[in-house]
């Protein structure tokens, strides 16, 4: 089975932020991009716009540096998931992943990554540019 | 309630700085953004002080829709009364800093007094500093902003600040937040310098929540699509706001070389399929499209300037890309300046964000001079050497850098065009209404249009009221005045909810009363909405009636009223604003002096002693 992922398409994307918006509403229950697991990075006064996430990579190199098993394997959807109770907010993973995308979340003193919200991810939904979509990568 | 509950008072003078609690009264009465920084405004000075001095509070103000997934929810005003009109002035903005504001947890930010030394304010949620600003002191907007952001290690971190203009008080100096985004009008800017205050630094981290998510997300979903749908939305997307230089060009509405002509022969040169077209050296104005926070129109252009044109040439600190040319900015540096040098526009609007002006006022201004200068009343002495000439483009950008640091020839500009016209004896070329400069449509073939820029609260504007449907089908002053009305009624709600003006017409009334109502109560219906945009704007005209407005002031240039359109479709009329203004006075329950009358205040809530 080939898995779904999420598509970036940085030629599109507006850096409207309604990603992070629909992300921090999710899983935060508010409104604060400062707590999206997306993110959108901005470059020389706008020219581009970049949105990035966890690419749910094979590796996984932050589930194997997790030293309290926190981390597993959903292989329906082929995302990385953190169980926020064996959590203990230690950040090793945070040094382990190579791209930046699982983080510490002050609110809740665990880290946070995303988890394609269950197989229907938020973000895709709220993109109005067709910047993020969610399906298997024909390239 | 999608309200913070909070504002930050801060006061310059005894260098404090105070959380309290938002009024809800007045929030209720107010809504947020325009409204309720009026309202606040009103209730925290006397409108007769000098906007100039410490007694003028500077109100950053949010709405209850900022920082919300409503499309477009990034808005802000900044209120405060305004130099070049000495009225008040709400400016309205985009970009991230509004929603960054709210994110930390405030409705409103009040600026109180004037700073001893330039500082700036560093907003970290609730942890708040007024830190020292001298290194930023005489420095553009541009350099202010990246440098606070390395200094604090925060990329994150939104700023709204002032170029040089607005440190040495021109009179059109803006605020500009996120490097291109602009409360632009009527010198809010300047008010910023008289404080000492170089920039506002925000990051916020608490967010904004709602009651019902799944209910406010139903709403959201209904009104993004409303919008996707929407002719006007698509238009904005794909060629920004400049789609309308074409369009009034072929009407006889396109002011140019300062009103004396109606259409430009050069616009297809820098109108939106010329941003599209590459030039003989395969260089293409357009770089993309961009939304301020939340905005799913995203009607922000990104251009970059040619790298071999004569203003940028040997300066490649300009070979970036930055925000590009809209349409006010296409007309006031375009058609009014008789330019059709499209890099030229650019790069003098690169200039406007840079050192903070409003691009609007400063052309107008220009243009006066170019007259001015033709007709023998300025000299080349004056200009240090400059032609300022119709047509050149070198005198567009030399000026608007002068104007930007505040010197040579510059300094006369930073007057703004009534003060300069009135200097060389000729005040009928300012082409301004209480002292503000118009924007992009001509008063007599679009008469309702010129009826709102005689009445509106911050003198001409483009952005206070929406007669264009009726303006087009019809040149005459004939039924404008109602119109008028009830577009500058439903203009000041929308400017009050924190979303953008350029959602009004794919969202009728009964949508923003969806908004509005699943984010703050299910009181706030269309009749609620409609009536708290006329509470708002009788309350800035009793601000303005305080401040000194007379009757008087509530007309329209000569070049108007007397001197017939010389070509296009309304040739040979003038403005008709004696038949207009009676009927507007009466539409608004004014009195035939144009004062709000205490039966009106009172149906509207508002304490009728404040007429005085
Ligand atoms: S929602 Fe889409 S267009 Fe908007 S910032 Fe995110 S990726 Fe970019």
């Amino acid at each position: 089975m080939t898995l779904k992922t999420l598509n970036l398409d940085a030629n599109k994307c507006t850096s409207c932020l309604q990603c992070e918006m629909a992300c921090s509403l999710e899983h935060e229950g508010i409104f604060s991009p400062a707590f999206s697991r997306i993110k959108v990075f901005e470059f020389e006064h706008g020219k581009r716009s970049i949105p990035y996430t966890c690419t749910q990579c094979t590796e996984a190199w932050c589930m194997q540096a997790c030293p309290t098993d926190a981390i597993s394997i959903n292989h329906l959807l082929g995302t990385k998931v953190v169980d926020e109770n064996k959590c203990v907010g230690c950040k090793v993973c945070t040094m382990a992943c190579p791209y930046g995308t699982i983080n510490y979340n002050t609110r809740s003193g665990k880290v946070t990554k995303c988890d394609l919200c269950d197989g229907e991810p938020k973000c895709a939904e709220a993109c109005p540019t067709g910047a993020i979509t969610y399906g298997v990568a024909t390239s | 309630m999608t309200w913070a509950k909070r504002i930050l008072r801060v006061n310059l003078t005894e260098l404090t700085t105070t959380i309290e609690p938002l009024n809800m009264a007045w929030a209720n009465d107010y809504l947020g953004g325009r409204g309720l920084g009026t309202k606040y405004l009103l209730e925290g000075m006397d409108p007769k002080a000098d906007a100039m001095s410490p007694e003028n509070p500077l109100i950053f103000a949010t709405g209850p829709l900022t920082g919300t997934m409503c499309s477009t929810s990034g808005r802000f005003a900044v209120v405060t009364k305004g130099p070049l009109t000495n009225m008040v002035a709400a400016s309205n903005s985009g970009g991230k800093f509004g929603a960054e504001l709210k994110f930390a947890g405030y409705d409103l930010l009040i600026v109180e007094g004037r700073a001893s030394t330039p500082v700036y304010l560093l907003i970290l949620d609730d942890t708040v500093k007024i830190m020292p600003a001298e290194q930023y002191w005489g420095t553009s907007v541009w350099h202010t902003e990246e440098d606070i952001k390395s200094v604090h290690n925060d990329p994150q971190i939104k700023v709204a600040s002032i170029g040089v203009a607005g440190e040495q008080g021109v009179k059109y100096a803006c605020i500009v937040n996120d490097l291109h985004r602009a409360a632009g009008r009527s010198g809010v800017g300047a008010v910023m310098g008289s404080k000492n205050l170089k920039a506002v630094a925000v990051r916020g981290t608490h967010g904004v929540s709602v009651e019902n998510p799944k209910e406010f997300m139903a709403v959201v979903k209904s009104s993004h699509q409303l919008l996707a749908d929407d002719a006007g939305r698509k238009s904005l997307t794909d060629y920004g706001t400049s789609a309308m230089v074409d369009t009034l060009n072929a009407f006889g509405g396109l002011p140019t070389k300062n009103f004396q002509e109606v259409s430009f022969a050069g616009t297809e040169k820098i109108n939106p399929q010329a941003m599209v077209t590459p030039n003989e050296n395969g260089h293409t104005n357009l770089v993309t499209n961009k939304a301020c926070f939340g905005c799913t129109i995203g009607c922000g252009r990104i251009a970059h300037i040619d790298k071999n044109h004569f203003s940028i040439k040997e300066r490649s600190q300009y070979w970036h890309a930055s925000g590009g040319l809209e349409y006010e900015t296409i007309f006031a540096f375009g058609p009014m300046l008789c330019i059709d040098d499209i890099d030229a526009l650019t790069f003098a609007s690169f200039l406007m964000n840079e050192h903070g002006m409003d691009p609007i006022s400063f052309g107008v201004t220009l243009a006066a001079a170019m007259e001015l200068y033709e007709l023998g009343l300025i000299s080349k002495d004056e200009t240090d050497g400059v032609e300022l000439r119709f047509g050149n483009a070198e005198a567009l950008t030399i000026m608007a850098e002068k104007t930007g640091l505040h010197e040579g020839f510059g300094k006369m500009l930073g007057l703004g065009s009534k003060l300069m016209c009135e200097h060389y004896g000729r005040p009928e070329l300012s082409m301004s209404v209480k002292g503000q400069e118009f924007a992009g449509y001509d008063s007599r073939s679009l008469q309702g249009m010129g009826l709102g820029y005689a009445t509106g609260n911050r003198g001409a504007c483009h952005l206070r009221h929406d007669t264009f449907t009726e303006d087009m089908e019809d040149q005459t002053g004939q039924g404008k005045a109602q119109p008028c009305k009830d577009s500058q009624d439903r203009i000041a709600m929308i400017d009050s909810t924190g979303l953008c003006l350029f959602t009004s017409g794919a969202w009728a009334n009964s949508v923003w009363s969806e908004q509005v109502s699943v984010a703050c109560g299910p009181e706030w219906t269309s009749e609620k909405l409609l009536e708290t945009g006329e509470r708002i704007w009788n309350l800035e005209r009793l601000f303005n009636v305080q401040a000194g407005l007379r009757k008087e002031d509530d007309t329209l240039p000569a070049r108007m009223l007397n001197t017939p359109a010389p070509a296009g479709i309304a040739k040979g009329k003038v403005a008709q604003l004696d038949i207009m203004l009676p009927e507007y006075y009466a539409a608004r329950g004014w009195s035939t002096e144009g004062k709000p009358t205490t039966d009106t205040l009172s149906r509207l809530g508002i304490d009728a002693s404040m007429l005085g």
